[in-house]
């Protein structure tokens, strides 16, 4: 049974995908702040390239270190995973769209 | 006839049942940390929507240190590697390996955690405490909510380092380890949105 367990989990979990993420995860790190830091690009590309970043990032974090991918043994967490990310959309963007917004709605 | 069915439900009961024990509590934990994002959804819409208002007070160019977040971003982001690679060991069994990666792991997410409060209490020394601005109230609930987190991480590592010294490598610790690994790779995730949407977007 522990056999079974272990090889379910280490299909997924192996030293060369944590390597991979890390490696990933410093590049975008270093690009965000690099972005910030050199002040080469305008206002509106930082912002663009810092959302892109970001979510890149977290995209590698979840699939190399919370090994999400769309094996069956995973299928629910990602539904609940897209559930919650459908919630974070309304959330934070329907506060953003409604308050930026407000001056105008107030008239 | 009988004999298969009373066999049939045998195999049944034993195998899968075990499995689904130990799937069913990941899953909720997964559904938990779905809840916490939804939790730091809401703190960093409320950061959004006030963070500009500044009251007279301190803005982010002024009190944003760019080398001093890297660091910190560091700490966090190998900490997470070396959780991984304490996870891989406690997969092969080695006692000694799973002990020494949580200590690592823990001592960078102490570094972490310490440039966190020393940030904080240098903020409130200046005057630029939580009450200052609306800016700075969103600020501290977000960061805060998030260091809150990552001192309970924190003390959970303690937990799981007594337990493998004590009891070795159990399924139960195996099953407890897994669900820490999640936590700590998620509190991972929500710092990319803090570093990215609450310092570095403001210091453009």
């Amino acid at each position: 049974m522990n056999q079974s367990h272990n090889e379910e989990m280490g299909a997924r979990i192996t030293k060369k995908a944590y390597i991979t993420g890390i490696i990933l995860a410093l590049l975008l790190t270093v690009i965000s702040f690099g972005m910030v830091i050199s002040h080469t690009f305008s206002r509106k590309a930082v912002m663009a390239g810092l959302f892109v970043a970001a979510f890149a990032q977290m995209l590698v974090h979840l699939h190399y270190f919370l090994h999400l991918d769309k094996s069956s043994a995973q299928r629910w967490n990602v539904i609940a995973l897209l559930f919650t990310a459908l919630l974070l959309f309304i959330f934070v963007g329907g506060t953003l769209w409604v308050m930026y917004t407000l001056n105008s709605r107030m008239m | 006839m009988n004999t298969n069915i009373s066999q049939n439900a045998s195999v049944h009961a034993v195998d899968p049942e075990h499995l689904d024990h130990a799937e069913i509590r990941t899953f909720g934990f997964w559904i938990y940390l779905m809840s916490d994002l939804v939790l730091f959804s809401v703190l960093f819409a409320t950061y959004a929507v006030i963070g500009f208002n500044t009251a007279g007070g301190p803005a982010p160019k002024d009190i944003f240190d760019l080398p001093y977040l890297f660091l910190e971003t560091m700490f966090l982001l190998i900490s997470s590697f070396t959780f991984g690679l304490t996870i891989i060991a406690l997969h092969n069994g080695k006692q000694k390996q799973v002990i020494a990666g949580l200590i690592i792991t823990a001592l960078l997410g102490l570094g972490f955690i310490s440039m966190e409060i020393n940030e904080f209490a240098g903020l409130i020394a200046e005057g630029a405490g939580p009450d200052r601005s609306g800016f700075l109230s969103a600020f501290f609930t977000l960061v805060g909510t998030h260091g809150t987190h990552v001192f309970f991480g924190l003390v959970w590592i303690f937990v799981m380092m007594g337990q493998v010294m004590k009891a070795g490598i159990t399924e139960g610790i195996r099953s407890r380890m897994m669900r820490l690994s999640l936590f700590w790779h998620f509190l991972d995730i929500v710092w990319i949105g803090v570093f990215s949407f609450v310092y570095l977007m403001r210091l453009i």
